[in-house]
């Protein structure tokens, strides 16, 4: 099973991860990109074999995706497609080896890559907060339709409702009914002041601004009603959805008797903001701090590197930022992990781009309080409703964890009931079954400790047993000081 | 066009498609029955992460529709459970 080695090791082809592979290659480094997906991009920039639909910022897409292919033509970048990471390791004062496994027709196969330094830039993924049926065929995350649309021209749905907290809504919303989707109404859970705040906020990127205007211009096109503190409370359908139930909620997101409805539709795409993809991270034993919204998030310097010698870190894992922080972020990082390989201190950062990343970090961080998600929103939930989707554990069987079985957080209600045991890790439900806890315990979450608890996995993705049994675990020797002599 | 077979019945496909997305273009929603309540699912997370969308695919079980590349005359199946007779929960 073949080790490749290489000066800087870069999991995740999206912005940050691109961003950091082609400065690291450009500073000298030999670099090998490690991504899950076909193509690069990752899923902000999510695209088919022809390229797709249009994405957000396509040209700023091209101009990273040309600087790849030099790259990979200069032949000091090697991109590993649809292969995941799902163990790695940093010895002290030695190489970082990440095991991986590849997508191959008909299977999987092992592969191992060893570095001088490795940047993270795993990204992130929806976070979606269960309501009764949200499990029904047919109610997706807003990513999935993106991602169906993008990658694949694929419509999520004839009749969509778009439902959940934050800007990443509306993206979604018109990309749907700009491809032909009736896209019935956008249900913002926040308030409209929140978002007020949130382009308030935005004074300093005028593309954001632009976006905002231009998403408005196009629901306005296609008459597409943003409905302000509403909820998708309930999903309806047999074996698909065919209706959802929309909430008025009062200002902690409880929803309020009296005010619900009920919206014929066949795709229900939700999304509450976004979780960082830790484990890798976690695994490692990064330091860690609240990220803008309150979650965990890896720590790291002005140029990206994490408190574990080697590893640095950009992009959502470093807290829930957006694309353009997240380039900004790659490129520095990409450019310190190739000083760091080289035996080198990095350089500080250039004053006018660290101000750039200081002005895209603070949007980032008014967005996310213009978007808190509130702890109201359990008052949707009935005992019947699926909370952990793999292991089809029901919220009852949590809140009895607690009332019944004495557990005060969400490790020992998952020790408990098997909540976030299934194939996903706890994922999926992780951030809901910690406010499912602490609302039954009857105490406020803590985003940070709470979620902190469940997002550790020491193998970071299920991997077949015939994968682990050719890992390649043996520390490669140190290297031979040249004796200038014979041997 | 292209197309696999699901339970049988031909799927057409677009080049560079996944078995997930092929499937929702031709209207199938789901492919899997959980293994305890016996209930559909589909595509969720569309991206990998929540295993929702698991099928077999050439008579290996828990495969993810939202990465595995469709392929010609491939041999799509529902998944019921966990997928093996011989592996009941």
């Amino acid at each position: 099973m073949p080790t490749t080695r290489c000066d800087v090791a870069v999991v995740g082809a999206g912005p940050a991860g691109a961003a950091a592979a082609v400065t690291a290659a450009r500073s000298g480094a030999r670099v090998v990109l490690v991504d899950a997906e076909a193509r690069p991009g990752g899923q902000y920039w999510r695209h088919g074999p022809g390229g797709g639909q249009p994405a957000e910022h396509v040209h700023q897409w091209r101009e990273l995706n040309r600087r790849l292919e030099q790259a990979l033509a200069s032949g000091r970048l090697v991109h590993l497609s649809r292969s995941r990471v799902w163990r790695v390791d940093a010895a002290p004062a030695g190489p970082v080896r990440a095991q991986i496994v590849r997508s191959v027709r008909g299977g999987e196969e092992a592969a191992t890559v060893e570095a001088g330094a490795l940047v993270l830039a795993p990204g992130a993924h929806d976070r979606v907060l269960p309501f009764p049926g949200w499990d029904l065929p047919g109610v997706v995350t807003a990513g999935a339709a993106q991602a169906l649309l993008k990658e694949h021209g694929v419509l999520a749905g004839s009749r969509a409702v778009v439902a959940g907290t934050g800007p990443f809504l509306l993206p979604v919303a018109t990309a749907l009914a700009e491809a032909g989707t009736r896209v019935v109404e956008v249900d913002e859970a926040g308030d409209g002041r929140g978002w007020a705040r949130g382009w308030r906020a935005a004074a300093g990127s005028p593309r954001k601004i632009a976006d905002g205007a231009r998403y408005g211009a196009l629901l306005a096109r296609h008459r597409v009603p943003v409905h302000l503190r509403n909820a998708v409370v309930a999903a309806h359908g047999d074996d698909r959805l065919e209706s959802v139930t929309v909430a008025r909620l009062d200002d902690r997101w409880r929803p309020l008797p009296g005010t619900t409805r009920e919206v014929t539709c066949d795709v229900a795409a939700v999304s509450y903001g976004f979780v960082a993809r830790l484990e890798l991270a976690l695994h490692l034993g990064c330091a860690t701090t609240p990220g803008p919204d309150g979650a965990p998030a890896v720590e790291v310097d002005a140029v990206g590197r994490t408190s574990v010698p080697g590893v640095l870190a950009a992009g959502e894992v470093t807290g829930i930022g957006g694309a353009d922080l997240a380039l900004v972020q790659g490129a520095l990082a990409g450019t310190a992990a190739a000083a760091v390989a080289a035996g080198r201190e990095p350089a500080p950062p250039h004053p006018a781009v660290a101000a750039r990343r200081e002005r895209m970090a603070s949007f980032a961080a008014a967005m996310h309080r213009a978007h808190p998600v509130a702890d109201g929103w359990t008052g949707w939930l009935t005992d019947d409703t699926v909370a952990c989707r793999c292991e089809e554990v029901r919220v009852a069987d949590v809140r009895e964890a607690v009332t019944e079985l004495g557990a005060t957080d969400p490790r020992t209600v998952k020790l408990l009931t098997r909540a976030g045991m299934g194939w996903c890790q706890g994922r999926i439900c992780g951030p809901a079954i910690a406010a499912i806890t602490a609302d039954a315990t009857g105490r406020a979450l803590d985003p940070y400790a709470d979620l902190l608890g469940s997002a550790a996995r020491p193998v970071a993705i299920p991997v077949p047993l015939g994968i682990v049994a050719v890992a390649d675990a043996t520390p490669s020797p140190p290297p031979v000081p040249d004796s200038g002599g014979s041997s | 066009m292209s197309s696999f077979e699901f339970d049988g019945s031909p799927v057409p496909f677009a080049e560079g498609q996944t078995v997930g997305a092929a499937l929702w273009a031709h209207g199938i929603r789901s492919w899997r029955t959980t293994r305890f309540a016996g209930s559909p699912r589909g595509l969720f997370c569309g991206i990998g992460v929540c295993f929702d969308c698991l099928v077999e695919i050439e008579g290996r079980p828990d495969r993810r529709a939202c990465l595995e590349p469709a392929a010609e005359n491939l041999d799509v199946r529902t998944q019921i459970g966990a997928g093996r007779a011989d592996h009941q929960v």
